[in-house]
C-alpha cells in the first residue's frame, strides 16, 4: 500500500529521496467510452448543420431580426420583472411559513401546513386563473374596523393591475415551495449552534440572524437557485390571468401576426437562456460567499493571505 | 422579592435547592441539592445517564426546572418570584442570566461561518453592545491566554479538536462570567489533545474562577476540584474532597462506579 501511495504523489522523487520506487504503469484504456463520445460528438455537428442550412423553417434571418426587437426585449424585461417580484414575495412568505411551521404554536403549524397543502396540491395555471377572476369573486378590497362604518375601499379592478396580480399569484404558490426549502435549511443547522449562542445570551432574534441563517444559507442557496430558474420558465404561464406582455405570450402574438412561430420560439428561448445563464453565475458566486468556513472551500479574507 | 438577596456574597455562587427536571414521565432528576462557593471548582462525575448534564444545562437555564429552585449569585434562574407566585422569565430575561454564565460543550459548538476571532467578538458585540476594536483586543488577549493568537484568522474547520475546545473556552470567557459550565469538556477529544484542553481550565481555577465541571477525567478532579459530586439515578450520591470520594467512597454506587473507571 505504501507503494501506492507514494506514487500518487508527484513530487516524490526516488532518485533523490531514495524512498520506494513508484509505479510506471500504462493507463487503461477505454475504446467503447471514446468511441462513444466520437459519435455524439459527430451527431450534434451533423444535427447543428442541419438545422442551419437544410431547415428552412427554423427561418435564422427572422430569429436575427426579432431577437432584438424593441418589443420583445420589453416583454423580456417585463419576464424579468417578474420573476424577481415573485421570488422576493415568495421567499419572504415563505421564510415566514417555515419558522410557523416550526413553531411550538399547533395553531401556527397547523396554518402553515393548510396553505402549503393547498397552494402546493394545486397547479399553479390553475391558481393563476383564480387570480384572475379575483375581481369577479371580490369586487372591493376594504380595510376597516369590523362592524362599524370605519374605513376605506378600492374596487380591485382598478387597485391591482394584472401585472401584480400575476406577481401575487406566482408569488404565493412559490411560497409553498420556498417554504420546505427554508424549513429544511434551517434544520440541517447543527442545533448545537443555536445552543451555544443561547448560552452566550443572545436572543433568539439574534440567534437566527446571526447563527441559523448565515449557515442554513448553503443548503438553502442550491435548491432556490433551482426555484429562480424554474419560476422564470413558470413566468410563461401568465397568459392565465391574463397579462399578455411577457416573453413568452408576446413572441407568441407577434407570431400570430406574422404566421411564422418557429422562430419567435427560438427567439424566445434565446432570452430565457440568456437569462438563466447570468442567474447560474449569480448562484455560483452567492453559494462560494456562504461556504466560508467549510473545510473544502475556503474562501475567507484571512484564508488567501 | 428576591432582588433584595442578590448581591449578598455571603450567598453562595450556585445554589441548588432539590432542583427536579422530567421529560414527560422520564425523571432525570428527582432531587438534586447542591452548593457551589464563589471561587470553588467542582467536579461531577457518574455513569451516562445520571442527569450530570441535564442539571449544568439547568443552571443557564438551557433545560427548565420542573421542580425546586436554582440560583445564581442569589438570583432565580428561569423565573421571578413574586410573592407566593413564581413567574416564568421572557426569554430577554432568561438571555440576561446567561450571559454572565459561560458554558462549554462536549462538541465545541463553534460558530464554523465565522473566524476565531469573530467566534469570540460575537456575543460580546451583540449582546454587550461592546465596540468591534474593544472586543477584539480583548479577544486576542483571551486567545494569547489560550495560546491560540496566531489562529484568530482561522476558521473553526482548520483546528484540531483541542484547539477548537481552547477557542470554545475564550469565546465563554469573553462575556466575563461569573461562573463557568464545563459540559464534558474533554469528551471528544483524542487522547494526545485533552491535556492542552485540561492546562487551559487548570490555569482558569488558579485564577479564581467559580467551575462547575462534568468530566470523567479523574486525574483533573483529583488535581484541581476543591469538591467532587458523584451523580447517580437523577441525585447526588455523595459530594467529598476529591480525595475523600476517590480513595474512601462511601456509598455502594459511588465503590461500583469507580472501580470501573478507575
Amino acid at each position: 500500500m505504501a507503494t501506492t501511495r507514494s506514487a500518487r504523489v508527484p513530487e516524490a522523487d526516488p532518485g533523490i529521496s531514495g524512498g520506494p520506487e513508484r509505479i510506471r504503469a500504462i493507463p487503461l484504456r477505454h475504446p467503447v467510452r471514446n468511441a462513444l463520445a466520437v459519435l455524439l460528438v459527430l451527431l450534434a455537428a451533423s444535427f447543428i448543420w442541419d438545422a442551419a442550412f437544410n431547415r428552412p423553417a427554423y427561418d435564422w434571418l427572422s430569429v436575427g431580426k426579432y431577437v432584438f426587437d424593441i418589443r420583445v426585449s420589453q416583454a423580456a424585461l417585463v419576464t424579468l420583472e417578474l420573476t424577481v417580484l415573485s421570488m422576493v414575495g415568495a421567499i419572504l412568505l415563505g421564510s415566514l411559513l417555515a419558522v410557523m411551521r416550526l413553531s411550538p404554536n399547533p395553531v401556527l403549524r397547523g396554518i402553515a401546513w393548510v396553505y402549503l397543502w393547498i397552494f402546493r396540491g394545486t397547479p399553479v395555471y390553475v391558481q393563476l386563473v383564480f387570480w384572475g377572476l379575483l375581481a369577479t369573486i371580490y369586487r372591493f378590497i376594504s380595510v376597516g374596523i369590523p362592524f362599524t362604518d370605519i374605513g376605506v375601499s378600492w374596487t380591485t379592478q382598478d387597485t391591482l393591475s394584472v401585472f401584480w396580480l400575476a406577481v401575487i399569484g406566482l408569488a404565493l404558490n412559490e411560497a409553498a415551495y420556498m417554504a420546505e426549502i427554508v424549513r429544511a435549511g434551517m434544520l440541517s443547522v447543527d442545533p448545537g449552534q443555536s445552543e451555544a449562542s443561547t448560552a452566550l445570551g443572545m436572543s433568539w432574534a439574534q440567534t437566527m440572524r446571526r447563527i441559523v441563517i448565515p449557515q442554513s444559507m448553503r443548503v438553502i442557496i442550491p435548491p432556490t437557485g433551482n426555484e429562480v430558474i424554474s419560476m422564470l420558465k413558470t413566468t410563461s404561464l401568465v397568459t392565465a390571468v391574463p397579462l399578455s406582455t411577457d416573453l413568452y405570450t408576446r413572441t407568441r402574438d407577434i407570431s400570430a401576426e406574422t404566421f411564422n412561430p418557429i422562430p419567435l420560439l427560438i427567439v424566445a428561448s434565446i432570452w430565457y437562456l440568456l437569462f438563466t445563464s447570468i442567474l447560474m453565475i449569480g448562484q455560483y458566486f452567492l453559494e462560494r460567499r456562504f461556504a466560508r468556513g467549510t473545510r473544502f472551500v475556503d474562501v475567507g479574507p484571512g484564508a488567501s493571505s | 422579592m428576591t432582588d433584595q438577596l442578590t448581591g449578598s456574597s455571603s450567598f453562595p455562587m450556585v445554589l441548588a435547592e432539590r432542583v427536579v427536571k422530567a421529560y414527560g414521565s422520564h425523571v432525570v432528576l428527582s432531587d438534586i441539592s447542591l452548593s457551589v462557593d464563589r471561587g470553588e471548582v467542582v467536579c461531577i462525575i457518574g455513569p451516562s445517564g445520571s442527569g450530570k448534564s441535564t442539571f449544568l444545562r439547568c443552571i443557564n437555564h438551557l433545560e427548565r426546572l420542573d421542580g425546586g429552585r436554582l440560583t445564581v449569585d442569589g438570583e432565580l434562574i428561569g423565573y421571578r418570584q413574586s410573592g407566593d407566585k413564581i413567574y416564568e422569565l421572557k426569554p430577554r430575561e432568561a438571555a440576561q442570566q446567561r450571559k454572565d454564565i459561560g458554558m462549554v460543550f462536549q462538541r465545541f459548538n463553534l460558530f464554523p461561518h465565522l473566524t476565531v476571532l469573530e467566534n469570540i467578538i460575537e456575543a460580546p458585540t451583540q449582546v454587550k453592545r461592546q465596540s468591534r476594536a474593544a472586543a477584539s483586543t480583548r479577544a486576542m488577549q483571551l486567545l494569547e491566554r489560550v495560546g491560540l493568537a496566531e489562529k484568530a484568522k482561522a476558521y473553526p474547520a482548520s483546528l484540531s479538536g483541542g484547539q477548537q475546545q481552547r477557542v470554545a473556552i475564550a469565546r465563554a470567557l469573553a462575556m466575563d462570567p461569573k461562573l463557568m459550565l464545563f459540559d464534558e469538556p474533554t469528551s471528544a477529544l483524542d487522547p494526545e489533545l485533552v491535556g492542552e484542553v485540561l492546562d487551559v481550565m487548570k490555569q482558569l481555577a488558579k485564577d479564581g474562577m467559580t467551575m462547575i465541571v462534568v468530566t470523567h477525567e479523574m486525574g483533573f478532579a483529583r488535581e484541581v476540584a476543591d469538591s467532587l459530586v458523584f451523580m447517580d439515578g437523577g441525585v447526588v450520591v455523595e459530594r467529598g474532597t476529591p480525595s475523600d470520594v476517590l480513595g474512601n467512597p462511601q456509598h455502594a454506587r459511588t465503590r461500583a462506579f469507580l472501580s470501573k473507571v478507575l
